[in-house]
């Protein structure tokens, strides 16, 4: 809101969270006129107040949803997970570009005092860093010094069923709140300023194997969710609850249940503990009113026998109606998965022209071009090495082969179980138009072993064991041509990293390696031009923000978030 | 132990058919006995039932092979479990033991909670009832001269020159102490005669099997000091070696005239010349004495 009247900001203070109803009554309010038969020093005084409530609402107007929407307008913040509702994780600041980056340096270091994967993307609104640590901790910084203004951690029960480490990777914001998923499967509303809890939601009961590790994504007046679990049978959704109130408005069911659509396409009654968890954070068009998600893997993850078919709707985009949650369509990228290839990435909304895209380079090895207003496949090219599919069919999309499925014995399938990338964030930057995205290339051995249901126990139904090759496995930033699928650059790494990628108007992507580096090169040469060693690996996405007119680059790597600037 | 309640209804229910009330009392006793003392009893209830051999081997793949390997013969961190002597004890008890509670000092983990999806008391005594069936199939026990190999491995073969046995030896290579007890035979025999076929290997960095790969390299300083070794450490930028003369290193790749890396082994390949089949199985034999020391 900086180029806003004064007018609207006070406006903004009144304004429900939705920015609908109550703006009238705040237009009310600022027009009564002072109260008659005051005196002078009165009206004075009542002036001056008004003055001061004008001049701190301009300090930290309120998030709203119109602002999360328009948040290229204020590209010194990073309002959301992604940065913005595109997914693209790009910064419009060019302040630190590719002719001076070589100056950046640490500037403030935040330690969480947690062990455990460190993977937030903070987000910064007017000043404020709010980021989550290992545990299920929350926090407020001050983004100039990091130093912190509160922190909430959240008592979880010893019982938890985390898959795969007690993660969490953000917050969303709206209003005065910021809401924290958990891994005991509640969404916590916390007071932006304190971090007090204004509300708590219990979202699934966790002994079942639901968690929550994703940050939330806010919409209008919506928070929306997706659970992880599908190491657990559970049987996955996506929620969207008031952000008032903490009510559950509506739910997905990403694993449909008798008399529904796709319900063909599980075996038996295997629907039931069907997984299809939905992991990473979604994105949003305005202009259709569609919220995109990804789901992750069929359960068991490694053994199709005894849910023959597609099982939908595990390892698709969805495109959900943002008011009802019901589902305009799916495009499905692995049917039937039987090797753990979630396609837990974000779904990146890419425009080129008229046409509107949802690109995503996939945990199975295959970058996909979606038309994502009606989900039809527009091109699928490998990335990284596959040997799982050799053939498309009529819509272009790979088919498995027979042979690739995990057998008793072991299978050797490229990509492995990690997949050709996983959950990190990729960038897109409309500059350049490419698409940048963190790879692995490594193949897995893929066993099988048949395993009963037991409700909150972990079911994979297999195990999967390094390859014999000479060769470890290696990784690579590569930057993709969304138009053609063809690879213009790779930058390799020693070995794979979990770090997402962060790309800017200052001609830069910034990412990190499993070496501790944090890396920053040139977005059309791919050529390094500054590092920093942090000491421990990068597993999340950096982000870049500015305050008082300096821009900083942050990523949280190790046990603390480092944040960087120019000399 | 949270899961134990499974047991005990199996055992229960393989009493069904008992219908004297004195016996079944009597057996309800032995049973609670039994139960209280489930992760201390000495033998395996399940020993050589088939059944019980398959569904162990399942609970073996979901939950010990990533470190043991496919068929317990030693994968990344895992030791072989296919010789009948076990570091940590080879007794029904002693094994169900370190399953359960994990062994403290060792990478091995406790069966609930850690890695794999955890292992209820019957499916422990599952895994060691298909231990024990593929002990009985492998050929590992030492049949070599152990004094004859610790004579080669410390004079005429060279191998103390690179390899450490109870902190004596050289830096060059992996610390053997415990490599006997780690590893099979066949992958013993193997190492020396191809040391090139595999460096470390393991899933990810906790279940390798050192902490180092041991890859080759040969670098040239900016003032064209050449020097070749092993890799310690390195990342995109940096590299910390030691040189032949076990001479550390620390240096910019960035600044180097040149670094090549090879993912081969410094360790020659001994042959049949170099070392006799005798002469092979005398070192495995000495490596298997020094590790169950």
């Amino acid at each position: 809101m900086r180029g806003g009247t004064l007018i609207i900001e006070i406006e903004e203070r009144f304004l429900d969270s939705a920015g609908r109803s109550v703006a009238g009554a705040a237009g009310k309010k600022k027009r009564r006129p002072a109260p008659l038969g005051m005196t002078v020093a009165v009206r004075v005084t009542w002036i001056l107040f008004a003055v001061f409530v004008l001049f701190a609402s301009s300090l930290s107007a309120q998030v709203t949803p119109q602002r999360l929407l328009d948040s290229a307008k204020e590209p010194q913040n990073w309002l959301m997970y992604s940065g913005d509702y595109e997914g693209k994780r790009y910064s419009g600041l060019d302040q630190i570009n590719v002719a001076n980056v070589g100056n950046l340096a640490a500037k403030w270091v935040y330690q969480t005092a947690a062990t455990g994967k460190f993977e937030t993307t903070p987000i910064v609104v007017d000043g404020v860093m709010y980021g989550t640590g290992q545990d299920d901790r929350a926090f407020a910084l001050d983004a100039r010094s990091g130093r912190p203004i509160w922190m909430y951690q959240r008592t979880l029960p010893g019982d938890i069923r985390p898959c795969c480490g007690r993660v969490n990777r953000g917050v969303a914001i709206l209003g005065d709140n910021v809401f924290l998923g958990t891994l005991d499967a509640h969404l916590i509303a916390l007071d932006a300023k304190t971090g007090n809890v204004i509300w708590d939601q219990t979202t699934a009961d966790y002994r079942k194997g639901y968690s929550i590790t994703l940050a939330p994504l806010v919409i209008k007046n919506l928070v929306l969710i997706g659970v992880s679990g599908g190491e657990y049978g559970i049987r996955g959704f996506i929620d969207a609850y008031d952000a008032n109130t903490g009510e559950r408005k509506w739910r997905f069911n990403t694993v449909p249940s008798p008399g529904e659509q796709g319900i063909e396409t599980w075996e038996g009654d295997s629907w039931k503990i069907g997984g299809a968890p939905a992991w990473i954070t979604g994105t949003y068009d305005a202009r259709t009113n569609i919220t995109y998600w990804t789901t992750g893997n069929p359960s068991p993850s490694n053994r199709g026998e005894g849910r023959a078919g597609d099982n939908l709707y595990s390892n698709c985009l969805l495109a959900l109606d943002v008011d009802t949650g019901k589902m305009k369509w799916f495009f499905q990228f692995t049917k039937h998965d039987e090797h753990d290839w979630d396609a837990t990435q974000v779904p990146v909304m890419v425009d080129q022209g008229e046409k509107q895209l949802i690109v995503q380079a996939n945990r199975n090895g295959f970058f996909y071009v979606v038309d994502r207003t009606n989900g039809k496949l527009i091109s699928s090219n490998p990335y990284a090495k596959i040997t799982w599919s050799k053939a498309k069919d009529a819509e272009g999309r790979p088919v498995a082969l027979k042979e690739a499925s995990p057998t008793l014995e072991g299978n050797r399938v490229c990509p492995g179980a990690a997949g050709a990338t996983n959950w990190m964030s990729p960038t897109y930057n409309p500059q350049t138009k490419l698409f940048y995205v963190s790879a692995r290339e490594q193949c897995d051995i893929f066993s099988t072993a048949p395993q009963p249901y037991e409700e909150g126990h972990a079911f994979y139904g297999s195990a999967y064991f390094p390859n014999d090759d000479a060769q470890p496995f290696w990784g690579a930033l590569r930057a993709i041509d969304p138009e053609t699928g063809e690879k213009k650059w790779e930058f390799k790494h020693v070995s794979p990293t979990w770090a997402g990628v962060l790309s800017t108007a200052g001609g830069l992507v910034f990412t990190a390696d499993a070496e501790g580096n944090f890396i920053a090169l040139g977005a059309a040469s791919g050529k390094v031009l500054w590092h920093f060693q942090c000491g421990g690996a990068g597993i999340a996405g950096p982000m870049s923000y500015a305050v008082d007119g300096k821009q900083y680059v942050a990523i949280a790597a190790g046990s603390a978030l480092f944040t960087f600037g120019l000399l | 132990m949270t899961k134990s309640k499974g047991y005990s209804a199996k055992i229960a229910k393989s009493k069904s058919g008992v219908t004297h009330v004195a016996i079944a009392s009597f057996a309800l006793l032995l049973l609670a006995t039994f139960c209280v003392k489930l992760d201390s009893q000495e033998k395996n209830p399940f020993a050589g039932e088939p059944k019980a051999i398959k569904l162990g081997e399942f609970q073996f793949r979901s939950n010990c092979a990533f470190c043991h390997g496919l068929g317990g013969r030693g994968g990344g961190r895992g030791l072989d479990l296919t010789r009948a002597k076990k570091r940590h004890g080879s007794t029904d008890a002693e094994m169900f033991h370190n399953i359960h509670e994990g062994i403290a000092g060792t990478a091995m983990p406790a069966a609930v909670g850690s890695i794999g999806v955890g292992m209820t008391d019957e499916e422990i005594w599952q895994v060691i009832a298909y231990l024990r069936s593929i002990q009985a199939n492998a050929s590992s026990e030492p049949v070599g001269d152990a004094k004859h190999g610790k004579e080669l491995f410390g004079g005429a073969s060279g191998c103390s020159m690179c390899h450490m046995i109870q902190g004596k030896g050289g830096r060059l290579g992996p610390d053997l102490s415990g490599t006997g007890a780690a590893r099979s035979t066949e992958y013993i025999v193997d190492s020396i005669r191809y040391p090139s076929r595999r460096l470390a290997q393991g899933l990810t960095e906790p279940t390798k099997e050192f902490a180092q790969e041991y890859e080759t390299v040969t670098v040239v300083t900016a003032d064209g000091q050449k020097y070749m070794g092993v890799v310690l450490n390195e990342d995109q930028f940096t590299l910390q070696m030691l040189d032949m003369r076990e001479q550390l290193h620390l240096l910019e790749k960035g600044k180097l005239k040149s670094f090549e890396k090879k993912r081969e082994s410094l360790m020659p390949a001994y042959d049949q010349k170099m070392l006799s089949e005798k002469d092979v199985q005398d070192l495995v034999a000495f490596l298997q004495e020094v590790s169950e020391q």
